[in-house]
């Protein structure tokens, strides 16, 4: 062994010695970046509360939860097969991780659709940002602002795990960067946990 | 092998198990919005539950549990330091109630 491979190599030790929490960097900044982004949508829905509380008027314009309910268990369901993807690549299960991680891609897809039906159903009532036929206009803004940026969010992860999927299987990226990418995938799994009570159920016309 | 893949199946039946669960929380909190209760109760029930199911899913699915101690805390420390530091203005939330809130009159 020269003695370039031993100054890498103790170098390297300490490098890794030297990682908070003895946790992979790109893991680390995945964990910090799911924290900043918990505060994001935690302000968003603390201001929709903040409004709903100090307005009387507030509209309740879901009238069925069938599709609210449906995109739940899709969601829902997507993080399962992320979590097979996960232990497939950590199992050295290349097909399988890959395979996994489209269905959950494929299980985004399916509930960015429904959302934007919903979205367009909305629409069709006469709801916009600044106004709909049943009370304060504030609704549309927080409304579409909150779940907006949760359909961002499920769009990004859908272009990110078609990406990593497809890296994955070209050999460029290891079961590492599988298991990063299903730490966002169960936070948007997450968030959806408080948008669906906040803002559908508690919404509800009985 | 068979160690590896005794181990694999064990995770998958954990996983499905609190699959199962947090499907069981949201089926609740559908119940919960049908219920004839007020309005702050029924936040603050769908809200326990949605609590009960962001843990199930920070410590299975992304396996905080099995991080370092360390890092749980601090995870867990930050974050609701910081969660609750933001629960500050709903006194004056109940406040507006009386004149509405700002551009709450803003409709159509």
């Amino acid at each position: 062994m020269s003695q370039a491979d031993l100054t890498m190599q103790g170098h390297s030790a300490g490098l890794l010695a030297g990682t908070p929490f003895s946790m992979p960097t790109k893991k680390l900044a995945m964990w910090l970046f799911i924290i900043a982004d918990t505060m994001t949508f935690a302000a968003c829905l603390v201001a929709y509360g903040f409004l709903r509380n100090g307005t009387p008027n507030w509209p309740r314009p879901f009238h069925s939860i069938t599709n609210v309910a449906l995109m739940t268990v899709i969601l829902l369901t997507s993080s399962l097969t992320m979590m097979f993807g996960v232990q497939a690549a950590k199992a050295g299960d290349k097909a399988g991780a890959f395979r996994w991680t489209m269905i959950t891609a494929a299980a985004g897809i399916v509930f960015a659709l429904l959302h934007v039906r919903e979205w367009l159903a909305l629409i069709d009532e006469g709801m916009t940002l600044f106004k709909n036929p049943w009370g304060t206009g504030l609704f549309g803004a927080s409304f579409f602002s909150i779940t907006g940026l949760h359909l961002t969010h499920v769009t990004c992860g859908v272009i990110a795990l078609i990406a990593v999927a497809m890296r994955y299987k070209a050999g460029r990226y290891n079961a590492d960067d599988i298991e990063i990418l299903g730490l966002y995938w169960h936070f948007v799994d997450l968030v959806w946990m408080f948008v669906v009570p906040l803002v559908y159920l508690l919404n509800l016309s009985h | 092998m068979a160690i590896a893949a005794q181990q694999r199946s064990s995770g998958t039946g954990r996983y499905v198990g609190v699959y199962v669960c947090l499907l069981v929380l949201a089926a609740l909190q559908f119940v919960i919005a049908y219920q004839n209760i007020d309005a702050s109760q029924m936040f603050t029930r769908m809200m326990v539950v949605a609590l009960v199911e962001a843990v199930l899913a920070v410590m299975f699915f992304m396996h905080l549990w099995a991080e370092k101690r360390g890092f749980l805390w601090f995870v867990a420390v930050f974050t609701i330091f910081v969660l609750l530091t933001m629960q500050y203005g709903w006194t004056d939330s109940s406040r507006m109630r009386v004149g509405g809130a700002p551009f709450s009159s803003y409709s159509k």
